[in-house]
């Protein structure tokens, strides 16, 4: 089941939901002011119901003006630490003209939000930032042109100043909660989100491009914020799943008669679900663990990982899902090289293990289900729900609390849907929350990959010819930024033997490891310095731009003279997802031990008008030291249908210990709208370092993550 | 068999009945509902679950309740006076040390301990005792200037 669900999820996750909220809000204006708090809701229509296409979707259905004068917006995008709070915030306050603690946003919850797409491939900056502007901004029109009638005055003799319209000629002011108390704000906000209204310009920004911290963030240095897997229903239950010993294996036979008899405890079989609830996980656990001594498997055979490559590369699918891209000839770019180089890459699978595993609350009431869940698509799962237990959506709600990371990790729900087994077979709310072990098997896996690479160099040492083939992780940021006259680049399906999915810049990652190793390949084949010949391709101002801030900052030609056997310095670029990157870095060789040791990164990035420097450094940082753990250590290890390294212990994630000397460089590029920052700053520290590896030994490390073993021959 | 454990939680005195071995991160937050102590990993390697045992650091998910019996236990929930933020907390707010802010108390537990027995800790030292503490978010730049940030804060 969850399966079908999730090949479905690949599908829609290749073409983004549209961006453009499509509100299926049906509330009575009773139950909104129950859901939003008694009293302070006065702006809702009665029955809001706004059709599907953009140009129907209302004011009202985005933003309310509560009597107090607090505003409320709401969004479907979550909060999973990328800082999309302090930045919708941020931009609702930027459009009304005030403070940003006088905007409560609603994040998430099905009965309450337009539908905003899921919160993925960067796109809440893009897209989501401008949609809430420009409720914002119609908002503000509407309330300037209600005081405007009051005054019986022009609106251009307006302005509007911390939540204040004045005018200017009598100094008469008015507040917009006065206006809410007093006026038809309702019936103002009926009306439909202009799509034409004037969004204020970066340079006259006061509130955007401002480091505003998150609103809740106190909440979080307390204890006192409630993650979905700390949510407490009265009379709730804990629940734990029987898991296959191995993937595909199937349950023949099961006695659960010893978990029965257990007090308090709640066992369910439906088909090949089991699961058991119990008033703590303690005791679920233990019930679990009666049952599961009982159950005979039928298994099936399954890769490892040790022939993961053949496997990919055996059952790669040329001429499947997408089409090689093309420009040039290829065959006449080979042919005329005077050198031609082929390598291939590896990357192997890795886990996003988010900080706080999949977790939800499931609470059935009079045939209506709600969950609390760590998802990033309360609406697609949602759906997912309402197709399960087959109910209509209307009887679904899904709240996604601000939940402990993601990583693109938690597009599916299958928490929720488990919770919700529970739930409804004990008729009491159940709390479940996967273990890590749970979460490093049975969620999925940023895909692995084979990547093969041609290139040609004429006579003069140019790049002529570019052929580039990714077997199975897709083909996100695979076209080459660099000026050459003739290539092919596929994307190229194959069997994946793990559950495969979207992960922090999906394969542009493994893209660009791939191109940034192989351009580094191809300098050294040409003769030539790294950065010049990267520069001698490049014609995209803004990824020359960083790569030449990186190379400065880091000062790089000093360094590079300064390389010896045991310390290398390399360097990277690549754009994704309309932001461009650079990077530099430093790294250490202890042959002895096979060990790279990153010492300093110096990384320039830059995604358009920055609107939250603050969180825009922490997503760099992020993305830097998370991209450390794909390129060094992270593997996932399997075997017969098992994860071999299913925790901590075997898995190893980047620590304290391993955090190098990081620069980050953010360039303000005001002439272009704004891009997401939370994911392309992770694609340029995989290639930089091993291009660092390759400057100190003359090693060429071509996989990911990059074993340090072969340096100890070196 | 169930047991009867005393413990003084946050400052008030608890008897709790329960399975001597059941972890004292799920009595926490399934008791005592005093969830802001998090379940990360369950084999004591990422710090997720860090509380405050007779003022030491131990982590909640490999210590079976039984060893808490007799303690004093502060767990995240506990550490500020009133409205009045612990220094770590402050300088976590003041560093803007959290992304998803999910190993937020687990680290602020830890650095708590830590600085309770150096007040003046190297990097290197920080670095040491943290080490066990994970953030997937990869804070940990930020994270460092807020333990940097609290101990001269103490100092003074
Ligand atoms: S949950 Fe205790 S160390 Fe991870
Ligand atoms: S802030 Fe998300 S795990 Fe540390």
């Amino acid at each position: 089941m969850i399966r079908d669900i999730f090949a479905k999820k690949l599908e829609s996750q290749r073409s983004e939901r549209p961006d453009e909220p499509r509100c299926e809000v049906e509330l009575s204006r009773r139950s909104f002011v129950q859901l939003l708090g008694a009293g302070l809701l006065i702006t809702v229509t009665e029955g809001v119901s706004v059709g599907r296409r953009r140009q129907s979707a209302t004011v009202a259905a985005r933003l309310h003006i509560n009597k107090d004068g607090t505003i409320t917006v709401m969004t479907g995008k979550v909060e999973e630490g990328q800082g999309s709070r302090a930045q919708l915030t941020q931009a609702a306050a930027e459009e009304l003209r005030v403070a940003v603690d006088r905007i409560r946003l609603v994040m998430a919850d099905t009965a309450l939000v337009p539908d905003d797409g899921r919160t993925a491939g960067s796109r809440t900056t893009p897209s989501t930032v401008p949609a809430v502007r420009r409720a914002a901004a119609t908002a503000r029109e509407l309330l300037t042109r209600l005081a405007a009638e009051q005054w019986k005055v022009d609106r251009s003799a307006l302005d509007v100043r911390n939540g204040t319209i004045k005018h200017q000629a009598t100094k008469q002011t008015i507040t917009y909660a006065y206006l809410a108390k007093t006026k038809d704000v309702a019936g103002a906000f009926a009306q439909t989100i202009a799509s034409d209204v004037t969004l204020t310009p970066v340079d006259e920004w006061e509130v955007l491009g401002t480091a505003v911290p998150r609103p809740n963030w106190r909440d979080l240095v307390t204890g006192a914020h409630r993650y979905p897997s700390d949510i407490v229903r009265p009379n709730m239950l804990y629940g734990k799943i029987l898991r296959p010993p191995s993937y595909g294996a199937t349950l023949e036979s099961i006695d659960l008669s010893k978990a029965k008899a257990m007090k308090d405890v709640v066992v369910v079989r439906d088909g090949q679900f089991v699961g058991c609830a119990a008033p703590s996980s303690f005791r679920a656990a233990q019930a679990l663990e009666a049952v599961a001594k009982t159950a005979s498997w039928k298994t099936v055979s399954h890769p490892s990982s040790k022939d993961l490559f053949s496997h990919l590369k055996k059952n790669a699918r040329p001429g499947g899902r997408t089409r090689p891209r093309t420009s040039g000839s290829i065959d006449k770019g080979l042919a005329d090289a005077s050198k031609v180089l082929e390598q291939t890459y590896e990357v192997a699978y890795i886990q996003h293990t988010p900080m706080e595993p999949r977790a939800a609350v499931a609470e059935w009431k009079d045939g209506k289900l709600t969950v609390w869940a760590g998802v990033d698509g309360p609406q697609s799962v949602q759906g997912d729900l309402a197709g399960t237990f087959r109910i209509p959506s209307e009887r679904v709600r899904v709240i996604v609390p601000d939940m402990g990371s993601g990583f693109g990790g938690k597009h599916t729900g299958e928490a929720a849907e488990e919770a919700a087994r529970l739930a409804r077979a004990a008729e009491r709310p159940v709390s479940l929350r996967w273990t890590r072990a749970e979460e490093f098997t049975w969620a999925y896996f940023r895909p692995a990959a084979v990547i093969e690479c041609k290139g040609g160099l004429d006579a003069n040492g140019s790049l002529i010819a570019w052929d580039f083939t990714n077997i199975n992780a897709g083909g996100s940021a695979i076209e080459p930024p660099y000026r050459i006259a003739n290539v092919r680049t596929r994307s190229v399906s194959s069997d994946s033997p793990l559950r495969q999915g979207a992960y922090r810049c999906l394969a542009a990652t493994a893209n660009n490891f791939a191109r940034e190793s192989f351009m580094d390949e191809l300098a050294a084949a040409a003769g030539a310095e790294p950065l010049a010949f990267r520069l001698a391709h490049l014609e995209n101002p803004r990824i020359r731009t960083v790569l030449e801030a990186a190379a400065r900052h880091f000062d790089w030609p000093t360094r590079k003279k300064k390389v010896t056997a045991d310390i290398g310095v390399g360097l990277a670029c690549g754009t994704e997802k309309n932001s461009c990157v650079a990077a530099c870095v430093e790294v250490g060789i202890d042959r002895k031990r096979g060990e790279i040791k990153v010492h300093h990164v110096c990384e320039a990035f830059e995604c358009g008008p920055i609107q939250n420097p603050g969180n825009l450094l922490s997503q760099v940082q992020g993305c830097i030291i998370m991209g450390m753990g794909g390129a060094l250590s992270e593997e996932i290890q399997f075997a017969d249908g098992r994860i071999l390294n299913a925790g901590f212990a075997g898995y190893r994630v980047p620590r304290f210990k391993d955090v190098p000397k990081i620069d980050v460089h953010l360039i303000n590029n005001t002439s272009i709208p704004s891009a997401g920052g939370g994911e392309t700053p992770i694609i340029a520290i995989a290639p930089a370092i091993a291009n660092a590896v390759f400057a100190a030994t003359g090693v060429r490390i071509r996989s990911m993550p990059m074993r340090g073993a072969a340096l100890k021959q070196a | 068999m169930d047991v009867t454990i005393s413990l003084t939680v946050n400052g008030i005195e608890r008897a709790i009945t329960a399975d001597p071995e059941r972890p004292l991160l799920d009595v926490l937050r399934e008791e005592l509902h005093l969830t802001g102590t998090k379940y990360g990993c369950g084999e004591g390697r990422c710090g997720a679950c860090s509380v405050l045992m007779d003022g030491k650091r131990v982590l909640s998910c490999v210590t079976p309740v039984a060893q808490a019996d007799k303690k004093t236990i502060t767990t995240i929930e506990g550490l500020a006076t009133g409205d009045s933020l612990h220094p770590v907390q402050e300088a976590f707010l003041a560093e803007g040390a959290m992304q998803c802010g999910y190993c937020t108390p687990g680290m602020i537990l830890t650095a708590v301990a830590l600085l309770e027995k150096n007040p003046d800790p190297t990097d290197e030292e920080i670095a040491a005792e943290m080490n066990v503490n994970l953030c997937r978010c990869n804070g940990y730049p930020k994270i460092l200037n807020a333990v940097r940030r609290a101990a001269e804060k103490i100092q003074r």
